[in-house]
């Protein structure tokens, strides 16, 4: 039986399960043992059934134009519980310091007159709205929602790569990602211990509810989506049903007397909160683009009223604008006066003159990143470009510095992941996602792992068709149970005599009446045999 | 209709659904064993037997998914489990075929046919989803191709009678095992009542909530006073009321654990649930011989002796 890691080439990039001396590390000691213990065969079955399950289920995105199924590995992603404990804090860390800016971009830019951040650096954000100035939020919270894309460089060190704190998607491929998974490899989730994700949608609507207007005791959420024929549909119904709420598209919406109202069979009902998913642009055709047809006119003038919460709030963009990312270990000591705990990629401001110089130099062994991009758009690896590209994008990075960012060429870590050969090393990155409720920013355990499916691909994104894998974060055995809410009527009756279960009775008989039914036949087989034409007598 | 053939149908009803409910049973727990790491095993597996009937081997054994796989799913020989209540389910169509519809002897027939063999624990998941399509199947050609008539008066009494006591028990498991106990969520889930429920509450998940769904929701199919209620109208139908007449055995005990659910608070019902489904229970049992008695009398059954003069 050949190994599915045999052959198993080592590269420039940390691998996250075979270091550089060819032993397993220890916190995939339990997956790689079986995994490797799997024929390719068997390997492959589980494989067609982890993808024959997505398309029972229907998680599937648009790509291109055609629904897929999203492409799951069946090799999964690790995360210690230590290394976890040292990204969350980190993450939740970011989102704080994110809120903070956001708070003050439109209240009073205290961080432009204390020389942060320059005034520019906001003003010519294609996402930072005047029409969201003014605009309080209730709780406080503008990022109700964020995921924080990490990396793992060439030492293994977490690294964040981008923030996104408008719509970012995947969190109902964690969700069923893990279903399916706990379904195709029910022994590892015995062998190991891990921290389960199936609490997101009760934290998310604790936060929507959280973030309600003042004065209202039951607020009514809805989650707002752009329809059907949007990439990430699956995503908004399934994050509707598991909250319980209605799923509503802009024309199920009226404004109507300051307050937004939702179409129903009872009439119109009340609208407290909307976990919109749709972008900026298209939520209210009087304030933004008048040609859409996916908000509701009016609904920013309820914003500004008070009467509906729109999560997230409406100009984030300003916040995960790519140049505003190389300001973010500024903005953490500033506001909350602690020093970053999972560092940034380091990065070119091609504004400044200098670094505009050195970037023009050396674009060959960059990658360049438009900084309003989002899904990898637009984005250029020097290396890989040729002579021509190269030419065209020097031209367009000095017509529009403000509109790029320069990175090295980083190594993401490898995970083994099945193609073809067999098991082989592929790039992935990390999207955490964390949840605000006003209080606390709690991380979702794991987050999205996404891989990069050609060979040597840096570009890690699912609308350029990558890949996912479940993202495992092992619980400390010894560690106590996080808290959950007590059992509410703690009883120690040891199991009484159960209820016997009925059967019918005529199943008890049917036995015994069968036998002597059998022996009658057999009985007269026989009779007929020994006594020819003979009668019993 | 000849009592024996009424009485077969009444068993196609219990059977299909006992399949159904205990494949939803067990395939819940049996997830929420993997998905939560802090759960034990033991004792979990432990309480689910207990709660389905079944004897528990001494505390030096340790009970895992595989026994309680064997026990409740693969066993062919006892019709409490999965297996089991497939076979019999077929057995008691074969008794009755000439008064239910082709396309619902086939459907029993052809889930007899293919029923698997004894799978691991890795391929449990997919073994339950099967049951719960072909029982799926089943209700529906009931429900799609048999008379409003007795015929299907006693399917529906079967069906309705089962899943009241089975939801019973599922409630008990919740009362017994202590802290190792499946919450509210669990059971919804095993009752394929979760997403309705979250429709209901809008997400505002609480026990109490919870427990009341499962108990006294007036709509939802599955819930314990749902069940009665369909089981008391398919009695009403076999023999209506009439003027001044008392009513039946079976009626009373159905309409009392009803009652006694309906017309109670419920922190009363959760300060007491382990008692209060064991009244469901055996009020299901009552009824059942009740109806055993009243409508599938079996003659008595005749001993010949070895005489002694």
């Amino acid at each position: 039986m050949t190994d599915l890691f045999d052959g198993y080439p080592p590269g420039a990039a940390w691998d996250e399960v075979i270091d550089r001396e060819g032993e397993v590390r220890p916190a995939y000691r339990h997956v790689h043992a079986a995994l490797a213990k799997m024929s390719g065969p068997e390997l492959r079955a589980r494989a067609e059934s982890l993808a024959r399950s997505y398309v029972a289920q229907g998680v599937t995105f648009d790509f291109a134009g055609e629904e897929r199924p999203f492409p799951v590995d069946v090799a999964p992603r690790v995360v210690t519980g230590a290394e976890w404990d040292t990204v969350a804090p980190g993450v939740a860390q970011r989102v704080r310091a994110l809120e903070a800016f956001l708070a003050d971009v439109y209240g009073p830019q205290r961080a432009v007159a204390d020389g942060v951040v320059p005034r520019s650096l906001i003003t010519s954000s294609t996402h930072f709205h005047r029409q969201a100035k003014g605009i309080v939020a209730p709780n406080g919270v503008r990022v109700h929602v964020s995921g924080i894309d990490l990396i793992r460089d060439e030492a293994g060190t977490f690294r964040v790569l981008e923030d996104n704190v408008r719509v970012p998607s995947g969190v109902s491929y964690v969700l069923s990602n893990r279903r399916a998974m706990t379904q195709t490899f029910p022994e590892l989730f015995a062998a190991l211990q891990i921290r389960p994700v199936a609490d997101y949608p009760v934290r998310l609507l604790e936060a929507l509810r959280a973030a309600a207007p003042p004065g209202v005791d039951e607020p009514t959420v809805v989650v707002l989506t752009p329809g059907v024929y949007n990439s990430a549909y699956f995503e908004h119904s399934l994050l509707a049903r598991t909250m319980g709420v209605e799923l509503v598209e802009g024309r199920d919406l009226v404004c109507s007397g300051g307050r937004v109202w939702m179409r129903t069979t009872q009439g119109r009902q009340r609208v407290d909160v909307i976990y919109r998913r749709v972008d900026d642009e298209f939520l209210d055709p009087v304030a933004f683009r008048s040609d859409s047809q996916l908000g509701s006119p009016g609904l920013m003038a309820c914003a500004r009223a008070g009467t509906v919460t729109i999560a997230n709030a409406v100009g984030n963009g300003v916040a995960d604008d790519k140049l505003v990312y190389t300001y973010v270990p500024d903005l953490i000591r500033y506001y909350l006066g602690e020093d970053p705990l999972v560092a940034n990629v380091d990065t070119w401001r091609l504004e400044e003159r200098e670094a505009l110089e050195e970037v023009l130099d050396r674009l060959d062994e960059l990658v360049v990143k438009p900084v309003d991009g989002s899904g990898g758009k637009g984005l250029v690896v020097g290396p890989r470009a040729s002579r021509a590209e190269l030419g065209d994008l020097r031209d367009r990075l000095r017509a529009d510095p403000r509109g790029w960012i320069a990175q090295p060429v980083v190594q993401l870590s490898t995970v083994p992941t099945l193609v073809e050969e067999g098991l082989r090393p592929r790039h992935v990155d990390l999207r955490p996602f964390a949840v605000n409720d006003g209080d606390q920013v709690w991380v979702l355990p794991g987050g999205l792992t996404r891989v990069a499916l050609p060979e040597g691909e840096l570009v890690v994104n699912s609308s350029q068709g990558g890949g996912s894998k479940d993202t495992w974060v092992l619980a400390d055995r010894r560690g106590p149970r996080p808290a959950r809410p007590p059992v509410d009527h703690p009883h120690t009756v040891a199991p009484q005599s159960s209820v016997p279960l009925d059967v019918n009775p005529d199943d008890v008989r049917s036995q015994s009446m069968q036998q002597q039914q059998q022996q009658h036949e057999r009985r007269g087989r026989a009779q007929v045999q020994d006594r020819p034409g003979g009668a019993p007598c | 209709m000849l009592s024996r053939i009424a009485e077969s149908l009444f068993w196609i009803g219990r059977y299909i659904e006992r399949a159904d409910d205990t494949a939803r049973l067990v395939d819940v727990h049996l997830q929420i064993l993997l998905e939560d790491p802090w759960a034990e095993e033991d004792a979990a597996c432990r309480s689910l037997l207990s709660v389905m009937d079944r004897d528990l081997p001494g505390p030096e054994v340790t009970i895992g998914r595989q026994e309680v796989l064997d026990l409740l799913a693969y066993d062919r020989d006892t019709p409490s489990a999965i297996a089991g209540s497939l076979i019999a389910a077929r057995e008691n169509a074969r008794r009755a075929r000439e008064v239910i519809s082709t396309d619902l002897w086939e459907a029993v027939n052809v889930t007899w046919t293919q029923l698997p063999a004894r799978l691991g624990a890795r391929r449990a998941h997919s073994y339950f989803s099967w049951v719960r399509e072909r029982s799926a199947v089943v209700s529906g050609i009931v429900d799609s191709t048999i008379s409003r008539d007795d015929t299907w008066h006693f399917l529906v009494l079967g069906r309705s009678l089962e899943r009241a006591d089975m939801t019973a028990r599922l409630l008990a498991t919740r009362a017994l095992a202590g802290s190792v106990a499946p919450d509210w969520r669990t059971l919804l889930h095993s009752c394929g009542a979760h997403e309705a429920y979250l429709r209901r509450y809008r997400g505002i998940a609480s026990d109490e909530s919870a427990a009341g769904f499962l108990l006294t929701d007036r709509l939802f199919p599955r819930s314990i006073v749902h069940a009665l209620g369909q089981a008391e109208s398919c009695l009403e139908g076999l023999d209506p009321l009439r003027d001044h007449a008392g009513v039946d055995e079976a009626r009373m005990r159905i309409g009392e654990a009803r009652a006694g659910l309906e017309y109670r608070r419920l922190s009363d019902l959760l300060d007491e649930l382990p008692e209060h489904m064991e009244r469901v229970q055996r009020s299901c049992s009552a009824a059942s011989d009740a109806i055993r008695a009243r409508y599938f009398p079996a003659g008595a059954v005749t001993t010949w002796m070895g005489g002694v003069r």
